[in-house]
């Protein structure tokens, strides 16, 4: 009846996910219930569950990244204090959960926390910076987010009920699987990512129409904002490499679920095919994750130094030509598989190219601060940040593409420390420049500088702290993922990386401190203008936050800084430009059919993992018949009427006018 | 501060800038927005849900690029058991091959008379569409079964188990492809030829195509190539 789920399941005999998942339990408890007491639970509904407005969603995927950012940095703490203990002694997590652990924790991080995090951002930012109302299929995009969503609960669903894969985040066979991990790990990790992967995949086809087909008129490529340049990249990525994860998912489901022999170690089975097609997929997924940040950091940059941004076309070749390259490199990742000199070769210079594409934009980013008037605000401060840290990580990155250097470095805690300098300081840091630079817009208020720039500085510091020491470690030969170890002249470098984790640890108290302190001091921080950074870009003209429709005329773009020109042009006529002729404006109406989809994903998933069957077909129908109904809606679109239109977009011109004013005396001042 | 009131007048080249009601393409005189660099504004709704159905099916075929690739490492790896040379009948390939082209026809000649507006004609060919999609289904699940019959199932090597994946993964695209017929057949009695409706066709004409497309590969790749090893 229930398939292989027992009472079992639960990990009694574990205080630790127990007590860990116990809480978490009580604190979902508690909040729905305050919800549903408080009545918040029709407005939750209504407003942001079943929304598809592209800026509703990207809150809501930032919303999740930041919760399971925080669940990937507890499990990285235990890892550090695990170790930080573990010098010839068993220290507190016995190997079977120590495994878990830094299994879940690359997973959370790669696919829970960064890829919600940037995809969140692209989904607030890019149909503004395109000056349209929305994305090209907004109930799509509704479903997207669910379906991560769903992914995400699975996972974190393993950590009471079952177990999670002891794998590391990629499942390599042949321990991955049945003959070697017959648990219901491994399977959790399939189908949260299989979910979660058709949810990012329908993100990508998203996005590229959108930013292909959809723009402001006058939009054409190269006067987009380098963010849409980056993010039409890295959705481009998605598309050509989350099918390979797909079906190299499917590919190892059918070997545990009905002994296929894709990945066996008998009847002809080929276990580096897996290595070659998870990597030819999880190169590409790098770039999809820093591409979109090297965009924030287009637009941080040149809106604190107060000028357009160094060599815009270079920029926009640079992404290119690294969207393109990162498909040629990936058998970096494995140039220990022995398949000979002159490859290895090929794909360590293929890898070293890459450097050039990045390099220039440093040296853009570099230029564009050059001369200008900079403003270190918490945004610019992670944007400085990143172009340090980025820096040196590449360049550890240029060490491992070495193949001879690889062979010592493999799999070593130097690999470690190197993927943690580029995604943390690369994606991460991009991730809260990005959500301190567009909160204003989101939300109508700023973010509290002075914990934002606390926030910085621990972060920044703890990670050098952290990450310093397991580079030397690496290089004295310590392989990642060790539960214990006896080498005495590591330990001083795991306890410094130990006390790395602790300041990190406070830059993340402070993060989350900035958040409720801003929200509780929101109106001493309250932006009228929507405009609170002197911005550039076309999102900067709307009001914060934007009304449902975005523009109430759609702007005509006459160049790559569009608003830039008209703010000026503003200032030297002292006059806003004439009212425009308002019509009214067709918006989707909201739908729970991504929030029901994910609902049965969620019942299908569980039941693939526990092989219960028959909910399993049950999910599959109730799928089909929310396709059917939605098929079957006649109404897809509201109106509202064009005296609504002018009413709100009159309050923004007032608030505008009177930044004018203000303006325009500041102005005789200087 | 209206963004597009910025500058009056310049603003024309939202007229038909995807030149979709052009003839064949030239005489579009000296106003010239290139098609497709999206200067014009935001394209129509239909050329939007097609362009984006056709990115998906790109990635679906990168999804299959994948299982092709697996299917040529392993199409050796017969583990002793038997290869595609005792193992594949070439009349039932052949006999799914024409089932499977023939409806990709009806599905065209549907569309044709969508065109036309004619209801009937548009049921008519989704259902011969349908009924040759289900004989395809029919003839692969016999030639599955006489496979696992003779011993040769997923399990017995690793060249069986990518041949039953990236075929049975293409029957299970004609079976999502059926199930999805059977609503647009539905839809288009019910509602009649909406707009939507018409986007949905199609979509669904571009999906089984697509679905053709992929047989011929994988006519070229699993069967013909695995007969002549």
């Amino acid at each position: 009846m229930l398939g292989k789920l027992t009472w079992q399941a639960i990990p009694f005999d574990q205080p630790i996910p127990l007590v860990a998942g116990g809480v978490v339990f009580l604190i979902l408890v508690a909040v729905v219930i305050w919800i549903i007491v408080k009545g918040h639970l029709p407005y939750l509904w209504n407003e942001w569950i079943t929304s598809v407005d592209h800026k509703r969603i990207g809150v809501m995927y930032m919303l999740l990244s930041l919760v399971m950012l925080l669940r990937g940095f507890i499990d990285g703490l235990m890892m550090r204090s695990q170790q930080a203990l573990a010098f010839r002694a068993p220290g507190y997590l016995p190997p079977e959960h120590y495994d878990q652990i830094f299994s879940a924790h690359g997973t959370i991080m790669i696919f829970f926390g960064a890829m919600p995090m940037v995809i969140g951002l692209m989904n607030f930012v890019v149909p503004l910076q395109l000056g349209v109302r929305d994305v090209a299929f907004p109930t799509l995009n509704s479903t997207s987010f669910w379906l991560t969503a769903t992914g995400a609960l699975l996972v974190n669903v393993s950590l009471v009920v079952g177990e999670f894969a002891r794998t590391g985040w990629l499942p390599y066979p042949p321990l991955s699987e049945a003959t070697y991990t017959p648990g219901v790990g491994v399977d959790y990790y399939v189908w949260a990512l299989q979910i979660s992967g058709v949810g990012t995949l329908l993100t990508g086809v998203n996005f590229v129409t959108t930013i292909l087909k959809m723009r402001a008129p006058g939009m054409s490529y190269l006067r987009m904002p380098v963010f849409c340049w980056t993010a039409l990249a890295s959705n481009l990525l998605i598309v050509a490499a989350f099918p390979v994860l797909t079906a190299t998912l499917a590919m190892l489901a059918l070997d545990r679920y009905l002994g296929f022999h894709f990945f066996t170690d008998t009847a002809g089975g080929n276990q580096m095919m897996f290595v070659n097609l998870i990597w030819a997929w999880g190169h590409p997924e790098v770039y999809i994750l820093v591409l979109p940040a090297f965009g924030v950091f287009s637009e941080v940059i040149p809106t604190f130094s107060g000028k357009p941004l160094f060599g815009y076309r270079s920029m926009v070749a640079a992404t290119l030509f690294i969207c393109i390259v990162s498909f040629t490199v990936w058998l970096h990742h494995f140039f220990t598989m022995g398949a000979g000199g002159d490859v290895n070769g090929v794909f360590g210079i293929a890898t070293s190219i890459i450097a050039v594409g990045t390099g220039v934009k440093i040296y853009n980013w570099m230029f564009t601060m050059y001369g200008g008037r900079i403003r270190y605000t918490t945004p610019m401060l992670w944007s400085v940040g990143f172009i340090v840290t980025f820096v040196i990580g590449g360049m550890t990155g240029v060490m491992l593409a070495v193949p001879p250097a690889d062979f010592e470095l493999h799999n070593s805690l130097f690999l470690v420390a190197h993927f943690h300098n580029v995604i943390i300081g690369g994606v991460v840091f991009g991730g809260f420049a990005g959500l301190t630079y567009w909160f204003p817009k989101a939300f109508g208020f700023r973010l509290h500088e002075g914990w934002g720039k606390a926030s910085f500085w621990f972060t920044f510091i703890g990670f050098y702290a952290t990450f310093v020491p397991l580079y030397v470690a690496g290089l004295l030969g310590m392989t990642r993922r060790l539960q214990e170890y006896d080498v005495a002249s590591w330990q001083p470098w795991v306890l410094a990386a130990g006390v790395g984790v602790l300041v990190t640890l406070v830059g993340a108290v402070c993060q989350v401190t900035q958040l409720v302190v801003s929200i509780l001091h929101r109106d001493e921080l309250r932006d009228e203008t929507g405009d609170p950074w002197d911005g550039r870009s076309l999102e900067w003209s709307t009001a914060s936050p934007p009304p449902a429709f975005n523009y109430a005329v759609l702007p005509n773009v006459q160049g790559e800084e569009p608003y830039w020109e008209i703010k000026r042009r503003a200032i030297e006529t002292q006059q806003l430009a004439a009212e425009p002729d308002y019509k009214p404006i067709e918006l989707p109406r909201n739908s729970p059919t991504g929030f029901i989809t994910a609902f049965f994903a969620t019942i299908t998933g569980f039941a693939l993992i526990w092989q219960i069957w028959w909910m399993v077909v049950v999910g599959l129908v109730a799928a089909y018949l929310v396709f059917v109904v939605f098929a079957w809606r006649d109404v897809t679109e509201y109106e509202i009427p064009a005296s609504e239109v002018a009413a709100i977009d009159r309050a923004r011109r007032t608030a505008r006018q009177q930044w004018l004013d203000t303006h325009a005396r500041v102005g005789e001042q200087v | 501060m209206s963004v597009s009131q910025a500058l009056p007048g310049t603003h024309r080249r939202d007229m038909d800038a995807y030149r979709l009601r052009h003839g064949h393409g030239g005489g579009h005189g000296g106003h010239d927005f290139p098609t497709g660099h999206g200067e014009g504004g935001p394209a129509p709704r239909h050329v939007v849900v097609a362009y984006g159905f056709w990115i998906f099916i790109l990635s679906d075929i990168i999804m299959f690029s994948t299982f092709f690739a697996a299917h040529a490492v392993l199409a050796t790896a017969t583990a002793g058991g038997p290869s595609g040379t005792v193992m594949f009948n070439p009349a039932n390939v052949a006999w799914e091959t024409t089932a499977l082209l023939l409806s990709s026809f009806t599905c065209g000649l549907s569309a044709v008379a969508t065109r036309a507006r004619s209801l009937v004609w548009t049921e008519i060919g989704l259902l011969i569409t349908g009924v040759l999609g289900v004989a395809f289904l029919v003839l692969e699940c016999r030639e599955f079964a006489s496979f696992v019959a003779r011993g040769a199932s997923p399990e017995a090597s690793a060249f069986l188990s990518s041949f039953f994946a990236v075929v049975g993964c293409h029957g299970l695209h004609v079976t999502a492809g059926l199930l999805w017929l059977g609503t647009m057949m539905a839809q288009v009695f019910v509602k009649g030829f909406r707009p939507d409706i018409l986007r949905r066709l199609l979509c669904f004409n571009l999906f089984w195509h697509a679905l053709d497309i992929i047989w011929v590969a994988l006519f070229t790749i699993v069967y013909l190539i695995g007969l002549g090893r």
